[in-house]
């Protein structure tokens, strides 16, 4: 562990970003594709961490930790996993009009856990698929294959169909209820989802469905920061994993005078900010302790116990500074600021890992952890294993902020392009024609 | 389980009611013989009424003031004065529990006196009415009939059958509970804002269904009171209408009082099994029935305008929205004029009075006074409280208004946290580019009072640069307010300016 924090910057992140891939390499049903949402015993598959390996594969084929031919291989048989998927949209299906369920039977990709038609989470692993499109543009037989199935699952993505009639897409939906009724406002990590949804050439969402999305932001001054508020930091990450937001504006941001970029920079020192005041006096807060974000934590809720107090609020979307915070904190989430404050994240990272080894098994960060909640040998309050997502989002981070290789390659998607155009953004990189590979 | 729970709600006719229906409501009392036309007859005598009475008739006008059940209507009588009343006492118990989190040592033994609560809120409730006595009305001028009222006309109406002739009239009838439409649910009985006050017995478990401002107080209270309240509510956040960190900030309130929150959940069924209420519901797909000894379903209002033949007196109106008036108030009758709850969408008591102000400036002295110039702050009065005034930020980007927020959590505040009481924020929105204040909401254990600090900034036209030279008393929570103005002001050195500063103080 102190080997691992002795090492020079880069040296650090690449053992880092390697261990992270690893996850997938080491998890994935070698049938189907398919990956676990967490290296737990019988984990089902969460869709948007076959989206991050997807968009892993490549890259670690240019860094020599995968052959290509391996890469192109595991990219195949989950693409055609997808392909093949009973989309009747029954409650044991795995997706229907294009989406998929959230959770899905790691062997069968049967539906589990009555889990919902998630719009985000397909988003995410289509935006994986075209990501692996953009990189393998070979002309063998099987990088041609894997172009084919990236285009037809994105075309058919019913978008449209996901406003149900409304002004935004809708959260999700269950074949038992139909569209849920969960209140989407504010900004979100969404931006994806409307590029891709946007983009489509064949079920597009309708033009005015980002301005109604954006109409929810809340532009806010807190801590001295101007920043469009997010409470949880993965919110200020996630499309950005996939997206190059620098210098690029919505309608919104040309307004603010800002990008979502330099935004999520800011949401870094709300972040710090926040837990060097520690209002709730949590251990392990301070300027180089924070990563409030969605992840797991302890919990004090009581099956079966109703009208309990509770403090302690288990996997959450954590969020400065309304809460909830139980004292709980993402190291992942500080690691993945990378891209955006670089020397912040680093030196928290550092600080959190000689406070707290345990932090790291295998080189890869819990999702979660709870100092102040310690157990009779006085250590912190540990997420056992690893959650995919962490390992997905921490890989694609590191690669954006050590090459930008994932951003750059992605400038070259056109459906990604044509939908930022779409929403408004412009400026920056997306002045240049669209170049690259990206099957139309 | 079964309990013994008496569902029976009946006040006790104790020395404290037999005060308050003296006064409100006096048995021995005469409607006066009208001395010809009036020239403000006033239906309904609640918030709005009554303040319309009394400043008509302060300016010498002939008023008559018409009361079918109690003067001082549901503010009064089931509304704000009880339900704040029954709150203190809630507020007091939680503190005896969380004593520790002052330094204090929590009671032993902490057991709810819930009979003396009760008697409490009676007797303070018996103390306000007195200054809503019917003598102390009549002998300020105004002309107080009790009973039924009809419109007999563009220009008349009558009281039990006795008619009255006014030039104009002003229809504050107000709103009652909205029963929802759930199967089952009368049959097995329920509470309302209208009988909850009334009760003798805690319910050991309630099932509040709503989470709009009354169903999140009285939740809060009768848990922190010792009942196991579940709160049903049809949306993804409490509060509809509030700013969604608002609701978020509450929700853990909730949580942490222990009260069983079931967000996007219906009530689908109600049946009465074995003496207790069984109530199904509905989350999506997930189905659920739970055990109750009370459901306290009253949380919407409707408009009172049934039974009045409004349609005689050429009056508009519908069953949901109540009787339709234009900025002045006027209704489709030039001569007939709504205010308060009947007629507005917020239905709140300070929204009520003021709006009978301008009736009467607008009826009586031929005003052109407008509600939308109205700046009308409101509070749900939860722990924390949540205040609102103004204008929202989704309302500004709806209508195209550049807004900005400037947000100081209550963290920030030296005596929010010296009193251990940091959850909640202030959150002032400005027009973008300006320091005029379009609205703001403060969450805060005391924001009720708070807002109107930024109420009077607001209607005297002071921005935030003003309000950042305003000293305020050191510690109190209303210094976050100046805070806000301070990173107003801060936003206002550009790069530019404090280069030249530095060089200036280079020098």
């Amino acid at each position: 562990m102190s080997e691992l924090c002795n090492l020079p910057d880069d040296a650090l992140l690449e053992r880092l970003q390697r261990a992270a891939f690893d996850y997938f390499v080491e998890t994935m049903n070698p049938h189907n594709g398919l990956l676990p949402d967490t290296s737990r015993d019988n984990s089902p598959v969460s869709i948007a961490v076959i989206g991050f390996a997807l968009s892993a594969y490549p890259v670690a084929v240019e860094r020599g930790w995968m052959e290509r031919a391996e890469a192109v291989r595991r990219s195949l048989l989950v693409l055609r996993f997808f392909r093949d998927s009973d989309q009747s949209g029954s409650a044991t299906a795995t997706g229907y009009k294009g989406f998929y369920y959230h959770f899905l039977d790691i062997h069968s990709g049967a539906r589990v856990w009555q889990s919902e038609l998630s719009m985000i989470d397909s988003a995410l692993l289509i935006a994986g698929m075209l990501t692996a499109a953009t990189w393998f543009t070979g002309a063998g037989a099987e990088e041609s294959e894997l172009r084919e199935l990236a285009d037809l699952l994105y075309r058919r993505v019913d978008w449209r169909w996901s406003q149900d009639g409304g002004g935004t897409i809708r959260q999700g939906w269950k074949p038992e209820c139909g569209f849920l009724h969960y209140g989407w406002e504010g900004y979100s990590e969404a931006i994806v989802l409307y590029a891709l949804a946007l983009g489509s050439p064949t079920h597009p969402i309708s033009a005015d469905c980002y301005p109604a999305w954006t109409a929810t932001y809340q532009w806010e001054n807190l801590y001295d920061q101007d920043f469009l508020y997010a409470g949880p930091l993965f919110v200020h990450q996630f499309s950005q994993a996939w997206i190059d937001l620098r210098g690029i504006r919505d309608r919104f941001m040309r307004e603010k005078q800002s990008d979502y970029f330099e935004n999520s920079r800011r949401a870094v020192l709300v972040q710090r900010k926040y837990s060097q005041l520690n209002p709730n006096e949590f251990v392990g807060y301070d300027e180089n302790g924070w990563g409030l974000s969605a992840c797991d934590g302890p919990s004090d809720e009581q099956p079966q116990v109703e009208n309990e107090r509770r403090r302690l609020f288990g996997y959450a979307a954590r969020g400065v500074p309304y809460g909830p915070d139980d004292g709980t904190l993402s190291p992942p989430s500080v690691l993945a600021s990378l891209p955006f404050a670089p020397d912040l994240a680093l030196a928290a990272l550092r600080n959190m890992l000689l406070r707290y080894p345990q932090l790291l098994s295998h080189d890869r960060l819990t999702t979660g952890f709870n100092a102040t909640l310690t157990d009779s040998d006085g250590q912190p309050w540990m997420s056992p294993g690893h959650y995919g997502l962490d390992q997905g989002i921490v890989f694609m981070m590191i690669e954006n902020h050590r090459s930008e290789s994932i951003w750059q390659r992605l400038h070259g998607c056109h459906y990604l392009a044509d939908g930022l155009r779409r929403a408004g953004f412009s400026g920056g990189w997306l002045q240049a024609p669209t170049r690259g590979a990206t099957p139309r | 389980m079964t309990t013994r729970f008496d569902a029976t709600v009946s006040t006790p006719l104790d020395a404290f009611e037999h005060k308050r229906l003296a006064e409100v409501h006096p048995e021995a009392w005469n409607n006066p013989e009208p001395s010809g036309p009036y020239q403000l007859v006033i239906v309904g005598a609640g918030a709005a009424g009554l303040v319309a009475a009394r400043e008509a008739a302060a300016l010498g006008a002939r008023v008559a003031l018409i009361e079918r059940h109690l003067i001082g209507g549901t503010c009064f009588n089931s509304g704000c004065i009880p339900s704040k009343t029954l709150i203190r006492s809630a507020s007091a118990y939680a503190e005896m529990r969380d004593a520790a989190r002052y330094g204090a040592q929590a009671p032993a033994d902490i057991r709810v006196d819930f009979a003396a609560v009760m008697r409490r809120l009676r007797r303070i409730r018996s103390h306000l009415t007195a200054t809503t006595s019917v003598r102390r009305l009549a002998a300020s001028g105004v002309d107080v009939f009790f009973g039924h009222t009809r419109f007999e006309g563009v220009d008349s109406l009558s009281v039990n059958g006795q008619l009255l002739q006014f030039d104009k009239a002003l229809i504050a009838t107000g709103a009652r509970p909205h029963i929802p439409d759930i199967p089952g649910l009368r049959q097995a009985g329920f509470l309302t804002n209208a009988t909850v006050f009334d009760l003798t017995e805690l319910p050991p478990r309630l099932l509040m269904i709503g989470g709009g401002p009354l169903g999140c107080e009285l939740a809060q209270a009768f848990q922190r009171l010792g009942s196991r309240v579940t709160i049903v509510q049809d949306l993804p956040l409490f509060l509809q209408h509030e700013e969604r960190d608002a609701a978020q900030t509450l929700s853990e309130a909730f949580a942490r009082d222990g009260i069983e929150v079931r967000l996007n959940t219906r009530a689908t069924e109600v049946r009465v099994e074995h003496g207790e209420k069984v109530v199904d519901l509905v989350c999506d797909d997930y189905r659920s029935t739970i055990r109750v000894d009370a459901i306290l379903a009253g949380v919407g209002r409707r408009p009172n305008v049934q039974g009045l033949a409004l349609e005689a007196a050429a009056v508009d109106y519908d069953d949901a929205g109540g009787i339709t008036v234009d900025d002045h108030l006027r209704s489709s009758n030039p001569r007939i004029f709504a205010a308060g709850d009947v007629c507005l969408d917020g239905k709140y008591t300070d929204v009520a009075e003021e709006s009978a102000r301008i009736v009467v400036r607008n009826a009586l002295l031929g005003g052109c006074e407008q509600l939308s110039e109205l700046v009308v702050p409101w509070c749900t009065y939860t722990d924390p409280e949540i205040a609102h005034v103004g204008m929202y930020v989704r309302e500004a980007n709806a209508r195209g208004i550049p807004i900005k927020t400037f947000t100081v959590p209550m963290h920030q505040s030296d005596r929010a946290v010296t009193d251990s009481e940091e959850a909640g924020f202030v959150k002032i929105h400005i027009r973008d580019g300006s320091d005029t204040i379009l609205g703001a909401t403060i969450v805060s254990r005391d924001a009720g009072d708070m807002i109107n600090e930024i109420t009077l900034a607001m209607v005297a036209g002071i921005g935030l640069r003003t309000l950042a030279r305003v000293i305020h008393a050191y510690p109190t929570k209303t210094e976050a307010i100046r805070e806000a103005a301070m990173a107003y002001n801060c936003t206002r050195i550009t790069p530019r300016l404090l280069a030249r500063l530095h060089r200036w103080l280079g020098r």
